[in-house]
């Protein structure tokens, strides 16, 4: 029964993170170029900007809301699913966790009402202030759930006692976990390119459409310049960051990841390729020779793990790993040559006018939405069989009182709900950019 | 030690702010399909929490983080024990987020009339639940060794849990429409008013009953109101709540009103701490398995830091809260950017 237990427990918490983590994407994009957006306007006085921040902002409010209803049931399931973890690690992981409503919450939702409401009541600057107490809120939530992950990933700060239970020593230690630096780049990074993609498709599809040209010319130019900045962060510094850290505190993600079987110095990088776990090799590989050794440890003759020196109870699903990894990295690689295209095609004047280009860009904007959500499942499938890596397992963490059966009916419940939500989110955001940014505000 | 009972009493706080702050606006969903009959009316009533309600409700989330790092045991125990109830509340709690914020997007009359019920139903049974949960923890559950519910979904809705359950919808009724009196003019200020004073006497007589079926129910109770006796100055309080709102008319009897609900919560919820204390959840099977704020803890550094870390983080929290409160105070009126 446990397994059973274990397997519900986790899709059920799969499920609901993965919907979750849709909305603070765009939370944190947004909100950053909201920001941007708003500052200008202060600057320059240009009311454009102004229109584009108000238009934006109506994007952003229906988007929080989902992104507030959908949080709260992930903040229950470490009770509710994960009970053992919680009374285990509830004093050294779950510092972070309420810092998140205290320091990050109240700031984001006090300030969006400001933001909303406060225009005409509150002096100009005031006003502005809203704006970037929302940006700020919303990066520093995505800070204390990256530190707490980070702690899943790469437990620090605590000591064991003689009866197994762990204890905190460091809060500092939990708060700046040497794994959360990079790993907290990449996510926010990861969330304003998507940003950038948002408002480039939007501008491409207003300029296909023909209409509100100014705003459509300003949207495209501003996610492609910003785009191409944040797609070349994305791959460096911060992807090849999080990837060294892999190296070297999780070295069996690393070979699932890579789908590196044999133990090898001088291992071969895969573009391409699949793992056979049957076999124990990767078929049909096209490698670049030498090339993993250089890039986890700078020597191309460096010695690489295997799976197969790996024990199979420590393996993780390595074809999940793999595929998801591959697919967030060749996405990533696609990103930049689309953003590189764009600017080239702006600094000859032509950004505006090739029609193939703006429809490529008003179709991507999903692709970024897959990207974080690949990485994620890299950085969650890949730590597995570990709930908190290398001191307790996924298994051990389960509530023991909640049945398998109770799970699968409430992720039942949770889809049928969630799907619900994605059709409203969708009907008004689309009414929203039917509207347009001219129009007043839509009551 | 020291720590544990410090964090009780920060719980403690939190949970009573969050009473006080989302109780208005549970409160006034509650009531606002009879309240509020025209789509102008509802409109007032969603626009005076529109700016505020989701931060009121972010003091329950942050209380539900602040249990899992102080006392880790009770968040586990309480959490898996009531799973199906807690996933009951976290289905209402999206219907009623996505009604207050969904509801004025599409100027359609059936789609409006959809999330206004949505809306009401949310907080109605919310402020339901949440009665019957303190109600629960009041009583006692049958908790076995180690911490582990060992009952059903059902035992929950015994006689008394819903008692307090009922209890909790009329109070936090009656301080949604004290808040609303503040926040309305002309008819629906009229009815609000009407509303206040009839949800009085029902809170009133709920609440002295409730304290009657406590008594009877749990002989024990008096013992710590008899070791401590200052503890009594909590049900006063409340009492004197009750009676303050009674006080003054016009602008500054709805303050007053407002102000009283305020206190009589914060005195209910006060004297429902100070008879379990130092239990955080009994046990009805032995008073050996109970979880108290000994046995649930985590460690004393791990308590120690994140009191210091949430206390400072709170103390601003509470500084810009009211700032943002005093902001939107006065009555509320339509603007181009309402809900
Ligand atoms: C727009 C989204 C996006 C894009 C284009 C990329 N990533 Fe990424 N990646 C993420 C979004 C993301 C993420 C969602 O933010 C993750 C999930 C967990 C994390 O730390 O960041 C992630 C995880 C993640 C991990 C696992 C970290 C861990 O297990 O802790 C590695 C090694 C990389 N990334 C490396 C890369 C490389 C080399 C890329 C090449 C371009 C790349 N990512 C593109
Ligand atoms: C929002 C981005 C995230 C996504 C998309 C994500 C995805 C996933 C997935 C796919 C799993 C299932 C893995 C498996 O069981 O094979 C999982 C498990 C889990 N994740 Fe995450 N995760 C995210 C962020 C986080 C964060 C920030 C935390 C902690 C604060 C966290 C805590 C957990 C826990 C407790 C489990 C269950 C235990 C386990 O399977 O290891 N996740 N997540
Ligand atoms: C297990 C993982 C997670 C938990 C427990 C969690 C919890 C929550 C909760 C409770 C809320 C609602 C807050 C409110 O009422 O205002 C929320 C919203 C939010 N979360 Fe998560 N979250 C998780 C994963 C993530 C991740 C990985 C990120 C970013 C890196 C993130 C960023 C945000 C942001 C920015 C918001 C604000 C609302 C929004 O943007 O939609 N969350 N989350």
């Amino acid at each position: 029964m446990n397994s059973n237990m274990v397997i519900a427990d986790r899709l059920q918490f799969a499920f609901t993170v993965m919907f979750h983590y849709l909305f603070p994407i765009v939370t944190m994009g947004l909100g950053f170029f909201i920001a941007w957006l708003s500052t200008a306007h202060l600057i320059t006085g240009d009311e454009g900007y102004a229109r584009a921040a108000h238009f934006w902002g109506k994007v952003f409010a229906i988007n929080f809301a989902v992104g507030v209803v959908t949080g709260i049931p992930l903040e229950f399931q470490f009770g509710t699913n994960w009970s053992q973890f919680s009374s285990f690690a509830g004093g050294i992981f779950g510092q972070t966790l309420p810092l998140e409503g205290t320091y990050a919450f109240f700031l984001e939702s006090g300030f969006l009402g400001l933001f909303l409401f406060g225009e005409g009541r509150v002096p100009k600057v005031i006003h502005w202030l809203g704006g970037i107490g929302v940006a700020f809120g919303s990066l520093l939530s995505g800070y204390f759930i990256t530190a707490a992950n980070a702690w899943m990933q790469h437990p620090v700060g605590y000591a064991r006692d003689a009866q197994g239970n762990i204890h905190l020593t460091s809060f500092w230690q939990v708060m700046f976990n040497p794994y959360v630096g990079w790993q907290y780049a990449h996510v926010i990074n990861g969330a304003l390119l998507t940003g950038a993609f948002l408002l480039a498709a939007l501008g491409a599809f207003y300029l296909l459409q023909g209409e509100h040209q100014e705003f459509a010319r300003r949207s495209l130019a501003l996610g492609v310049l910003a785009g191409l900045v944040l797609a070349l962060l994305q791959l460096f510094p911060t992807g090849d960051g999080v990837g060294r850290n892999v190296v070297k505190y999780q070295p069996a993600k690393l070979a699932a990841m890579e789908g590196q079987f044999r133990t090898e110095p001088g291992a071969p990088l895969a573009i391409i390729g699949m793992p056979d776990t049957q076999q124990g090799a990767l078929l049909d590989p096209l490698y670049v020779p030498d090339a993993l050794s250089f890039l986890a440890y700078g020597r191309f003759g460096a010695r690489v793990t295997g799976l197969n020196d790996i024990a199979p109870d420590l393996r993780p699903p390595v074809e999940v790993t793999y595929y998801a990894y591959h697919i967030m990295a060749g996405l990533g690689t696609i990103f930049i040559a689309l953003m590189l295209l764009g600017a080239l095609l702006w600094w000859r004047r032509r950004l505006f006018t090739s029609r193939w280009y703006l429809w490529i860009m008003m179709l991507a904007f999903p692709f970024p939405f897959i990207a974080n959500e690949a990485g994620w499942v890299v950085a969650e499938v890949g730590r597995q069989p570990w709930i908190a890596y290398g001191l307790l397992r996924t298994s051990g963490g389960i509530s023991p009182t909640v049945a398998a059966g109770e799970t699968i009916f409430t992720l039942l419940g949770f889809m049928g709900i969630y799907l619900l939500l994605a059709l409203l989110w969708l009907l008004l955001v689309g009414r929203v950019v039917m509207q347009g940014p001219e129009e007043g505000s839509a009551a | 030690m020291i720590i544990h009972a410090l964090w009780f009493g920060l719980l403690g706080v939190m949970l009573a702010v969050y009473a006080v702050l989302d109780g208005y606006d549970l409160g006034a969903g509650a009531a606002h399909l009879w309240l509020a009959r025209s789509d102008a009316e509802r409109r007032i009533v969603l626009n005076s929490i529109g700016p505020v309600w989701n931060g009121n409700e972010v003091w329950l989330l942050a209380a539900g983080g602040m249990m899992v790092v102080s006392f880790p045991r009770l968040y586990a125990a309480a959490f898996s024990g009531f799973y199906l109830a807690l996933v009951l509340v976290l289905w209402l709690l999206i219907l009623r987020g996505v009604s207050i914020e969904f509801r004025s997007k599409i100027a359609h009359e059936l789609w409006r009339a959809l999330w206004d019920a949505g809306f009401c139903i949310g907080s109605l049974l919310l402020a339901l639940l949440l009665g019957v949960a303190l109600g629960n923890v009041l009583r006692g559950l049958p908790i076995g060794p180690q911490g582990v519910f060992q009952g059903t979904f059902a035992i929950m809705l015994n006689p008394y849990a819903l008692l307090t359950g009922v209890l909790s919808v009329a109070v936090l009724a009656w301080h949604g429409m004290n808040f609303l009196r503040g926040k309305t003019e002309g008819v629906l200020h009229e009815r609000a008013l009407r509303w206040s004073s009839r949800l009085w006497w029902a809170a009133l007589l709920l609440a002295l009953g409730t304290t009657a079926a406590t008594f009877t129910l749990r002989a024990g109770i008096g013992f710590n109101f008899a070791r401590a006796p200052w503890a009594l100055a909590l049900p006063a309080l409340s009492l004197f709540g009750f009676a303050w709102s009674q006080t003054g008319s016009g602008d500054a009897g709805d303050r007053r009103a407002f102000a009283g609900s305020t206190v009589a919560i914060i005195g209910l919820l006060g004297s429902a701490a100070a008879t379990v204390y130092p239990a955080l959840l009994p046990s009805t099977l032995s008073p050996a398995y109970s979880l108290t704020i000994d046995n649930a803890a985590s460690s004393p550094h791990a308590m120690i830091t994140a009191f210091i870390a949430n206390l400072v983080g709170m103390v601003v929290v509470a500084g810009y809260s009211l700032y943002l409160h005093r902001l939107f105070r006065g009555k509320t009126r339509l603007g181009r950017h309402a809900y």
